[in-house]
Parts: C-alpha cells; sequence; structure tokens
C-alpha cells in the first residue's frame, strides 16, 4: 500500500502538487470553511512515543475535513506493553481505520508497519530516521515565505545527528537545487549516510561548526534544539550550546526576507526576543502541519482536493 | 608442481559432495557459518586457509562429502565470497558448476546490524531484509532502517 515512509515515496511534481493543494485548504485549516472531503474517513494515531504537535495536528487535520480519529493512547496501557509486535498492532489498527499516522522509537518502524498494514501509514518519525510530515510542512513554510523552493540558501544548525526532521529536509533542498549548509558541533554532525546520499545526488554540501557566520547570506535558518542528554557532562553541553543559539542581535546582517524556523519544542537555541523579529517563522510553521498533512491524507486516500475550495465548502 | 596446484592438494579429492573454491582468504568459517555447517553434522568437511591463489592473491577452499549444496544455499554466500566458484562432484568428477547470485535484495540470510533498528526485537514476524545498494565493493543497507551495514558485523548476525 503507498504510504509516506521517506521523501524518497513522492516526486518533485507530487510534492509541489501536495504543497498546491495544502494551500487551497488554508481556510479550511483555519476554520473559516467546512469542507469535508474526508468524511466517514478514520484515522488511527499511533503515537509509541511521545508528540505534541504532530499527534495533534494530525488529528486536527484530520476532523477539519469531516473524518474522524482513534488513538492508541498511553503506550504504558496499551498492548504494546504486554509485549505484542508492532506487526500484530498493525493488523489490528488497520482494521479499525483507512489510514494511519505512526511515530515510534525503533528507526524503520514505519516502513515495517508500511509492510504489515493494508491502509496507508504515514511516517511521524521513526527513531533517529525520517519525518517526512514535517519536511512537508517545512517545504510549505519556504515556499510561502520565498515563492518557490528552489535555489536558496539554506543552513541547517543544532543537532543534525539526532534530529531526524533535518535527515528528510536536508533529502529535499537538495532535490530542488538548495544550497545547504550544516552548521553543527562536531559531535552532532549529519551522518555520514547522509552526506554521501547527497552528494551522490549532485548537492553540493557544506559543513561548518560556525553558525553565526552564515547568517547574512541565509534565506532560511533551520534551527534544532540541542539536547542535554547527548553530551557526557553539562560544561561540555554548555559550551556547545552556547555556539548554536540565536538572539535578535545577531540578526542585524540578515537578509530581510530570510526566515527563522524550528520544529519545536525550543529551549534556548531560540531566544524571545526573535520572535518580535520579522524573521520568525517557527509558529507558522506548527499551523502549516495541518494543511500539509490534511493535502496528504486526501491524496494517500484518494480524494481530489477541488481546484476553487471556496465555492465547494460552506463558509463558517 | 604450481602453488596452485600445491592447494588443491593440500586435502584429498572427494567422492560425491560440494567444492568451494575462491573464498577470500580467511572467509571460510564465515562460509561455514552461513551454510549451517558446524560440528554437530556427521558428513566430513575439509577446510584449507590462506593458501596462494594466482586470481586472489590468496583464498580458501572447503569441500564438503555426500551433501551437495543447493542454489538457495549457495546465494547465501554472497555475502562474504560473492566470487567463490562452486562445483558439485559425483564419483570424483565435476558433474555441475554452480554460481553464487547476489540477488537486488538479500533476504532472511542475516539480521540489520542497527542496535535501534525494528527488527532487532525477534519477535517481530517480517523477513529481514537488505538491499544490494552497491555490488562492488559490496554495501547493503537495511530495508526498514536504512542503515548502510558493517559486513564485519554483519557475519555475526547471520541466522
Amino acid at each position: 500500500m503507498p504510504g509516506l515512509i521517506t521523501m524518497d515515496d513522492l516526486t518533485n511534481e507530487e510534492i509541489i502538487s501536495l504543497l498546491d493543494n495544502a494551500e487551497k485548504l488554508l481556510p479550511v485549516a483555519r476554520g473559516e470553511l467546512y469542507l469535508p472531503l474526508l468524511k466517514g474517513r478514520i484515522l488511527g494515531n499511533l503515537f509509541f512515543e511521545p508528540s505534541t504537535r504532530t499527534r495533534m495536528s494530525f488529528e486536527t487535520a484530520m476532523k477539519r475535513l469531516g473524518g474522524d480519529v482513534v488513538n492508541l493512547g498511553d503506550v504504558k496501557t496499551s498492548s504494546v506493553v504486554k509485549g505484542e509486535t508492532l506487526f500484530d498492532t498493525i493488523q489490528m489498527v488497520d482494521g479499525y481505520t483507512d489510514i494511519i499516522a505512526m511515530r515510534h522509537p525503533r528507526q524503520g518502524a514505519a516502513q515495517y508497519a508500511c509492510d504489515s498494514a493494508k491502509v496507508p501509514i504515514m511516517n511521524g518519525g521513526d527513531g533517529a530516521g525520517h519525518h517526512p510530515t514535517q519536511t512537508m510542512l517545512d517545504l510549505f513554510t519556504i515556499r510561502q515565505a520565498h515563492g518557490t523552493l528552489e535555489g536558496l540558501n539554506v543552513v541547517l544548525a543544532g543537532d543534525l545527528r539526532f534530529g531526524r526532521t533535518v535527515h528528510s529536509l536536508s533529502h529535499a533542498l537538495t532535490r530542488f537545487g538548495c544550497n545547504v549548509t550544516f552548521a553543527s558541533p562536531e559531535s552532532l554532525r549529519m551522518p555520514e549516510e547522509i552526506i554521501a546520499d547527497l552528494r551522490a545526488a549532485g548537492a553540493e554540501v557544506n559543513e561548518t561548526t560556525d553558525l553565526i557566520g552564515q547568517i547574512s547570506e541565509a534565506d532560511v535558518i533551520y534551527m534544532t534544539r540541542i539536547q542535554k542528554e547527548r553530551f557526557p557532562d553539562e560544561d561540555e553541553y554548555t559550551k556547545v550550546a552556547d555556539s548554536y543559539k540565536l538572539h535578535a542581535r545577531d540578526l542585524d546582517d540578515a537578509k530581510a526576507e530570510m526566515i527563522i524556523m524550528h520544529p519545536l519544542p525550543r529551549v534556548e537555541e531560540i531566544h524571545p526576543s526573535v520572535d518580535s523579529t520579522r524573521h520568525a517563522r517557527y509558529f507558522e510553521q506548527a499551523f502549516n502541519g495541518v494543511v500539509a498533512r490534511m493535502s496528504l491524507m486526501c491524496w494517500l486516500l484518494g480524494v481530489n482536493v477541488p481546484a476553487d475550495v471556496m465555492s465547494e465548502g460552506e463558509v463558517i | 608442481m604450481s602453488g596452485q596446484e600445491a592447494s588443491m592438494r593440500r586435502v584429498t579429492a572427494i567422492r560425491n559432495g560440494t567444492v568451494i573454491d575462491h573464498v577470500p582468504a580467511g572467509k571460510a568459517l564465515s562460509v561455514l557459518k552461513m551454510l549451517g555447517i558446524d560440528g554437530g553434522m556427521s558428513n566430513p568437511v575439509s577446510l584449507v586457509m590462506n593458501v596462494p591463489s594466482k586470481k586472489m592473491g590468496g583464498k580458501d577452499i572447503i569441500k564438503v562429502e555426500d551433501r551437495e549444496l543447493t542454489q538457495t544455499e549457495l546465494d547465501r554466500l554472497a555475502l562474504v565470497a560473492p566470487d567463490a566458484s562452486v562445483a558439485i562432484i559425483r564419483a570424483y568428477s565435476v558433474a555441475e558448476k554452480m554460481e553464487i547470485n547476489l540477488t537486488d535484495e538479500v533476504v532472511n540470510v542475516a539480521r540489520c546490524t542497527f542496535s535501534n533498528c525494528i527488527t532487532t526485537n525477534m519477535m517481530e514476524p517480517l523477513p529481514h531484509r537488505l538491499a544490494v545498494v552497491q555490488r562492488d565493493p559490496l554495501e547493503l543497507r537495511c530495508r526498514y532502517c536504512g542503515k548502510t551495514q558493517n559486513l564485519e558485523d554483519l557475519i555475526d548476525n547471520i541466522f
């Protein structure tokens, strides 16, 4: 069954088409238009590890389109603690739902579920692997700001080793000819195999430990959280984390249209002083998760998004 | 006597069975493991390691008596000895020459080496699938987690 496990499951044309449909669905996501394109459909939310934005935006997307949602609930109270395999869990949920959104701590779990299921699987994060629905909303946000995905200078910063959002995003950006710079501490560099894949695909990839030096040329700065637990001691963490923080005063030389993104939650890597600058885009980015996932679910369920949604829907 | 002839004569000719020649030097024990050949079987098995070879510099040779290995069994060897030559022996003569085929995907031969892969839960029932990304040098990736496999570690994960 087709699903979305990695960005390799989509062609560039399909990505653009999904983004176009997401744009059409903005009034539905904002609650201004009722358009029950997915009425009668049920989404299974299987989050085997914590999620706020991804789980809620999947749920909001399905409900805004007139469908319904069933949740796995807390893993601690589900059959998973009794030792149920992922295969068996998927067999069960497959029978209850029309489409599944899933997050799992084990890498490869989404592909495994996809091979086990009859309904489409949407990967909401598998270990340090992929997070393609996040990538779709990231691409939507970038295109919304710059009007294009092509040829932009994008800086991915912070924890590039364990941050799955940047793994999927870097693949997608280079497919659209973006110049991608990885800015990270040495210990949290982008995994070699991802860099090798990008280079094999013809992408020019730059690596640096200097985030601030990249600001003036950037069209997009994509920040990620550096987690304390990745470091052997607190001093080492503090030393590294301080070099990957953005403050409003760092942005004086930035291009006017440069945007700062973050998959959230942020901790200290973006100072609240940045929130009121024209560059901050992370809260809109989180909202865009709803339209990106609406568009994706319609596509995976074979439902066309009408060209003129305003005439098809009911204004609220 | 040439070095190669000397290599072949280190062990006597077998009446019936399978000869696996041109195994990369030092990999014979891995080959036995992949074929499930251990001390628990009754067939005689001869093994020579690190003998000179014109083609390879050094090589290992395995002779399994009274057992004709199947193509499916031999294809498992593609992970460690893709260029090995295999002969089925009947009445001291080569009755059949077989090739080891490296398919595009290696299924249920070895478990992914990445410790956080979903397939590390041995209760999960789907097949273990490693995609052949590149043949020379061999590069394999797990279908599920996408991790490139360390071939040395992979030998330890053979079923």
